[in-house]
This record gives structure tokens, sequence and C-alpha cells, in this order.
């Protein structure tokens, strides 16, 4: 690829970027969410058009005008959002769009594709009946079926777009004999992640893009962690977490004896004004079920809450509102936002009632309490009516922090904070949360990123299987101590 | 590494197939049904009676046929509401042909051909201007229904042949010829959705549209083609109608779109797309046909009538979802 450029409205996605893949070699796509990665993939395969530069495919000019023609010239891409089609098999998933047909009709052969599928899971070691409808398959096997189909186009160049974010270590291993394979057999495949790990351990050549700019290619096996680092960031990464003391007062809130059927059982959590607790585990621990019932949406089996030592009774997330408590959810797009509303709907739709005057809103009061906001969180937004789907992602989610500060809750719960957001907005969500630990409130802070959970708690838990297992000081916190605890090696 | 020179041992494994089972989970509405049939058989003698029973299916037949149309038009998300005036204007056109001056396949080739005219429009503006099919034929429900108006000038298009009233009114073997079209027409869809790409294509653009534009399916166009497939079938309803009424009515029809979506949904279609079948909307059309016969059957005032099938086509949903969870 060749001098590509793009331009969204208002944006500039990618600038003169040259980009070029070897025949039978592993090349690592790397940059901050919005470097142009997806974008450049995406022109790549004909789901966009570049607005200028030229693309060549084994030394030959190409122009794909849709999917189907970069399907036919041997580029495939597994796409980072799952796309399945739930109610489909597995057969029918895989053969979307090219489903075999029986001799000059138009009648499918259900037979055939059924057969070529198991042959193609078979080639893959992947064991899934094909006959499964794809709802019935947990995320990791979903995964790899989507990489199956990749695969099964036969292409010279297959694009994986983050295939390891749904899947488990086994997984990784198993899809990392896949990708060595196809390798041998001379496909290029492009690699996009964000796992410095798996880079390492299997590119060949590193392109590392920012801002819609290519900054570099160069060989794995002549660079660092920190060099990518820097590259991807343009700057020296000394802030990452920069956590502040804060004054650690009294217990705000206790959670006691907490159950809820198989999700989690006899959890106790207690968090102090000023403090920030990290929450740490694995997928599926049950850390975000817990919390989902401390803020009343699924009410807990059995268990009690003491806010500022009294028990309270939440029943309902306009229960814990009551009570000063916010929770920003795992999902900011699926459970967060309204997406097609202004940056002040949404800050303000929990706490509107407390705008109005004899029945209509008060728009003076609520814009200037949003302004204060927006300043002080260092929102970057026109204005209060921009419409949120047009912000960055830490911009998003600073406006869903600023949800809760308007209604000055005590007690922010903070699902994945960071997740999906770049390096720079994950430093600015860090610091903000220090500030608000240093005016006293209570930080708790899910987070499956464990340089995160080190960086910024105060204390931390740790769950396993719906129990708590540990709990550590931030002085004893090691990742190792971490894991032990999140594998359930020791409780 | 793999194991990659293994592949004698798969080919030796015939897959089996089961494309042919029906799968009764998919069809628990069928019990509602018999429970209908076996509910009337018992309050009233009438009910039974071959000759009442073939009313009902032929009746019936007439919103089953739109039904199977918009069953694929929600299947990909979308929905007809212009099934209703397209049945009245190609009502009208037909008739207007099916006099002795013509041969009777020129009012049905020009029916057929009114009716996917405007599928094809509906499925143009929705899938190529991005408008929701929802306004899209609701735009439409209200430009044929004109039209209809405009070229009858509002009065029943008469004079048609013998051989056009047998479409609607005759019989072969003492079953009314609807049923037998309500049938073909049933063979064919539920062929065209269960065996061919076009088929495979409506579930997947309504079960995931992003993963069908990334596997490199034509959304728009199969889109266009669900509706023109959709117009087609009020159309084969608008002459069956027209050919019974023995005139082009230009105020025929009204509400059936409401029929054929009921159909459709009680019968398992999903308006969030992706899930539904043909027999499942048949048995859908049934229960509300049977639903109407036995109210009327059983001396229930009209305005009753309305409420009860209101309530039983709501109730019928939901026992079909809670039993689905």
């Amino acid at each position: 690829m060749i001098k590509i450029s793009k331009e969204f409205p208002g944006v500039r996605a990618l600038n003169n970027v040259d980009f070029r893949v070897r025949k039978g070699t592993i090349h690592a796509l790397m940059g901050e969410n919005g470097a142009g990665k997806s974008t450049l993939m995406k022109i790549l395969i004909g789901l966009y058009k570049a607005d200028s530069g030229e693309i060549k495919f084994n030394g030959e000019l190409v122009k794909f005008q849709s999917i189907q023609d970069a399907l036919n010239a041997g580029i495939s891409m597994i796409h980072q959002e799952l796309s399945p089609v739930p109610y489909m098999t597995v057969a029918e998933n895989i053969f979307l769009g090219r489903e075999p047909r029986h001799k000059n009709s138009f009648w499918v052969n259900d037979r055939e594709m059924e057969r070529k599928t198991v042959e193609l899971l078979k080639q893959l070691e992947i064991s899934i009946d094909p006959r499964e409808k794809m709802l019935n398959l947990s995320t990791a096997y979903m995964q790899m079926v989507e990489i199956a189909k990749a695969i099964s186009y036969d292409s010279k160049l297959i694009i994986m777009d983050e295939p390891t974010s749904a899947i488990t270590e086994k997984e990784v291993e198993h899809l990392f004999r896949i990708i060595k394979w196809l390798k041998s057999k001379g496909v290029a495949i492009i690699y996009i992640s964000h796992k410095m790990d798996e880079i390492f351990k299997i590119a060949d050549e590193i392109t590392v893009l920012r801002d819609g700019e290519l900054v570099d290619t160069v060989l794995s096996s002549q660079t660092s962690r920190e060099k990518l680092i820097e590259m991807m960031v343009g700057r020296e990464l000394k802030h990452l977490f920069p956590k502040e003391e804060a004054q650690i007062g009294d217990v705000i809130l206790e959670i006691k004896n907490f159950s809820r059927g198989k999700k989690f059982k006899n959890v106790n959590i207690k968090v102090r004004k000023g403090e920030i607790l990290g929450v740490a585990g694995l997928m599926g621990a049950g850390r975000t079920e817990v919390m989902e019932s401390l803020f009343g949406i699924v009410p807990p089996d059995t268990g009690e809450v003491y806010i500022n030592g009294k028990k309270v009774n939440i029943r309902s997330p306009q229960d814990a509102v009551k009570h000063k408590i916010g929770f920003l959810t795992e999902d900011r797009k699926f459970s967060g936002l309204y997406l097609p509303l202004s940056v002040k709907d949404n800050m303000s739709i929990v706490n509107i009632n407390n705008y109005i005057k004899t029945g209509l809103i008060n728009h003076k009061a609520l814009e200037d309490d949003c302004n204060k906001l927006v300043e002080m969180l260092n929102i970057k937004t026109p204005g209060l009516d921009q419409i949120v789907n047009n912000l960055s992602g830490g911009n998003q989610q600073k406006v869903l922090i600023a949800r809760w500060l308007l209604i000055n809750a005590d007690i922010l719960i903070l699902d994945e904070p960071t997740r999906g957001i770049d390096v720079g907005a994950k430093a600015e969500i860090h610091r903000l949360m220090s500030n608000l630990a240093k005016q006293g409130k209570a930080i708790i802070m899910i987070s499956s990123e464990l340089p995160e959970i080190l960086g910024m708690s105060d204390r931390i838990v740790v769950m396993h299987e719906g129990r708590l297992t540990g709990e550590l000081s931030r002085a004893e916190a090691s990742q190792e101590n971490i894991m032990k605890y999140a594998t359930g090696m020791v409780s | 590494m793999l194991n990659i020179g293994n592949l004698n041992e798969v080919k030796n494994k015939t897959v089996r197939t089961n494309s042919y089972k029906i799968d009764l989970k998919n069809f628990q509405t069928i019990f509602i049904l018999l429970g209908m049939i076996v509910l009337l058989s018992i309050l009233t003698p009438a009910f039974l009676q071959v000759r009442n029973l073939m009313n009902v299916v032929r009746q019936v037949s007439l919103t089953a046929i739109i039904g199977m149309g918009v069953t694929m038009c929600i299947i990909t998300t979308g929905i007809d509401l212009s099934s209703g005036s397209v049945v009245a204007l190609v009502g009208v056109v037909a008739a207007s042909f099916a006099s002795d001056q013509y041969p009777l396949i020129v009012s049905i080739i020009i029916g057929l051909a009114v009716g996917a005219l405007a599928g094809f429009i509906n499925g143009s503006i929705s899938a190529l201007g991005g408008i929701p099919p929802f306004i899209a034929t609701l735009g439409m429900m209200l430009a044929a229904r004109g039209v209809a108006l405009i070229l009858s000038d509002g009065k029943p298009v008469t004079n048609i042949s013998s051989s056009f009233e047998f479409i609607g009114g005759g019989y072969i073997l003492r079953v009314p010829v609807p049923i037998y079209i309500m049938l073909l027409c049933a063979v064919i869809s539920h062929i065209l959705l269960k065996h061919t790409r076009y088929g495979k294509y409506v579930y997947a653009i309504g079960g995931n549209q992003q993963a069908a534009i990334v596997s490199g399916i034509n959304v728009k166009k199969y889109l266009i083609m669900v509706y023109t497939f959709a117009g087609i079938m009020s159309a084969v309803s608008g002459i069956v109608l027209a050919s019974r009424l023995s005139a082009g009515q230009p105020t025929a029809g009204v509400n059936y779109e409401m029929d054929a979506i009921a159909s459709s949904v009680i019968g398992g279609t999903s308006l969030a797309g992706g899930i539904g079948t043909i027999p499942g909307t048949i048995i859908g059309a049934l229960i509300i046909g049977v639903l109407n016969n036995g109210l009327v059957l059983l001396n229930v005032s009209p305005y009753v009538q309305q409420v009860l099938k209101g309530v039983i086509i709501v109730v019928a949903v939901l026992i079909d979802k809670r039993k689905k969870r």
C-alpha cells in the first residue's frame, strides 16, 4: 500500500501511509486506538475507498470495489467485532457468501457444505459440530469459527484484527500453531494486536502507526517493548499511572456476606473515603456481578450493605443513586451512553430531577454545572450540545464519570474504566481518579489489566470463581501474587 | 505442528443431514392451533364440517400468501405495510385485463408485474435510499391505494371472464383453487428460504447485517429482491381476491398487511430479525382464520370479536416466547 490517505468528515484518518507485507511473513500492525490501523485494513479489503494512494498485491496494481473483490483476489480478514450470524449454523456461517450448490442449480448443497466444514475444522484441529447454531457457542469458539472462516478462503493474505481478544491462553497457542502453519504455506499474515507478548512471540516485522501516519516498520528481533511503546505514544510513559497520595478516611461502604446464586458467594468488601480499591480477577470471576448487585441492578440473594456505618437497603439502581453511588459500566456503549444524545443530556440523565423548576428544566443552572464538569474533567468537546457518538472513547468515558459527579456520588464503581481507550486518554482518566480520591471519594475499580490495578490501587482484592480469595495492600501487591489469588492457587 | 495429512479419515465419515426433519421446537404454535380446533369442535358441531373447514382455509389463503413475503421482510428486520394496498391495486389492474378480450395469462402476468414493481420500489427506496422499510412501505401503502382509486375512478372494475373467476372461485377435485395456489406459493417460498443462497442471505442479513457485508454479500441487492418477492406475493393474493369478488375493488384488502404480519409473528418470526419459517407463518395464518371462523360460529358479537382477536394474538406470541426461553 503506497501513500494511502483517507479523510473522514472532520478527521484525517490516514496521511500518506506506506505499508508493505512480505509473502510468508507475519507482520504486526500496532498503534493506539484511533491511530488508523483498522481504517488502513478496511481500505485494503475494499470496505472503504482511499482518497489517494494505490495498492499493489503480488506486484499488481489492484482496485478493490468491494469485499468480494478482495476475497476473490485472496485477501481475507478476521474482524475485531465478532461477526457471526447467531441463528445460523457453524457451516452456514463459514460458507456465508459462497455456499456450494448442486450442479447447475440454485439449490444449496447443505451436505457438501457440512462435509467441507468438517474437513476444514478437522484440519485446524478445532472440535465443533458444524451443525451447531452459532448462538450456542462460547465466545472463544465463535472466534475460532471466525478464524476458520478467514482461512477457508484459501487466501494469500489474512488480516487478523485482535484475534485473541476473546479467547483463552490455550486457544491462543492453538491459533499461533495455525498461524505458523499458514506461514509455512507461504501465506502472509497481518496481525493487529495490543498485546506485546503475542507480538514478540509471533511477528517477524512490526509496523507502528500513530495519528494516521506511519512511524516506522522494524524487524521484531531488533526492537524492544519500550521502543515500541515510545513509537506508539510518541512520548515517554512516565506518567502512565499518576497515582497520588490521598488522605484515606473512615470506612464509607461495607458489603457483608454478599451471595447470589452461582455468581458469587460470601463476598465481604470495605472501602474507605479517599481510597481506590482495585478489584482484580480473571474474566468471569464474578467481579462485575458483585458490583451489579451492590448497585441494585440484580439484588443479591443474601447480604447487607452499610454506608457510613448505617445499614441500607438497595434493591434497585434508583436506591443506589439515592445513596450516592455511581456505577460506570463495563461496556460504555451498550449500557452507559446514549450515543445519539448530546454531552449535556448524557451528563444530566440521572440527575435531571434536581434541575426542574415548576415542572420544567432549568437549562441555565444545568448548563452551568455541566460546563464546570467539562472544564474540571478536561473533556474535549466543542460544546455541551455535541453528540456523544462523535467524541473519542476517552472523552466518552469522562462524560460518564461527569454524570456521576453531577449527582455528587461519594462512591464510584468503575468497571474497566480504561478499556478500549488509547494510552494518552488512559493516563488522563487515571489522573482524574487520583484527583477524585483526593476529594474524599471512594473508588472501586474493576480492571483486568494488572499494571493498572497495581498502579492505581491503594488496596487490592482478588476474586476467583465467585469468591474473594485475597486482599493485598499496595505495598504487598505484585503481578505474581495477584495472579496466584486470581487463579485460585492460594486462597 | 498441525496434523495436516489426515484428511482421508474425515472423508470416510459421512455427515448426517437433518434438513428434512421438522424440529417441533420451532412449531410449538401448532399446538395452539390444534387446541383451538379441538375446543371449537366440542363447542360447535358446525366447525368440523368439511365445507366449513374448506372455507376457513380458502379465506386464510389470502393473508397466508401475503404473509410468506412479509415473513421474508421481517426476517431481514424489515416490514411491509403496503401489502393490503398492493392487493387492491393489483386487483384493479388485473381485473382491467380480465375480460374475454385477452387470454387469462395476460391479466395474471400484468398483475404480478405490477406487484413486483411496487415491491421493487419498496426495496429500492429502503435499501438504496437508506430509508427504514417501515416508512418506505408506509408511503407505498398510501400511494398504491391512491393509484388503485385513480385507475378505477373509485368504482369496482367488473366485466371479467369466467376463466378469471375460476382462480378464486373454482374447485379442483372439490378443493378450492386458492388452496392449491397457497400450497404452491408455500412450497416455492419454503424452498427459496431453506435451500437457496437467496434464503441463506435473507437469514444472514437479518441475523447480522454486518456479518453479511463482510462476507461479501451484496446486501442491497438481496433486500430489493426480498421486497420484490413480497410484492409478487401480494399480487398473487390480489389476483385471487379480485377473481373471488368477480371485480377489481379499489377498496379491497384493507388491513390485510396487519393480518399477514400477525400470522408471521404468531408463526414464530422474530421482529428482531434472523428467525422465521414459512410453515410457521401458515400455522399463524390458520390460527387467525380459525379464530375468526370460530367466533362467528359461536355468535360472538363482532365488537367482542375484535377484542378477543387482539388478546389471543398477543397471548399466542407470549406463550411462544416463554417456551423458547
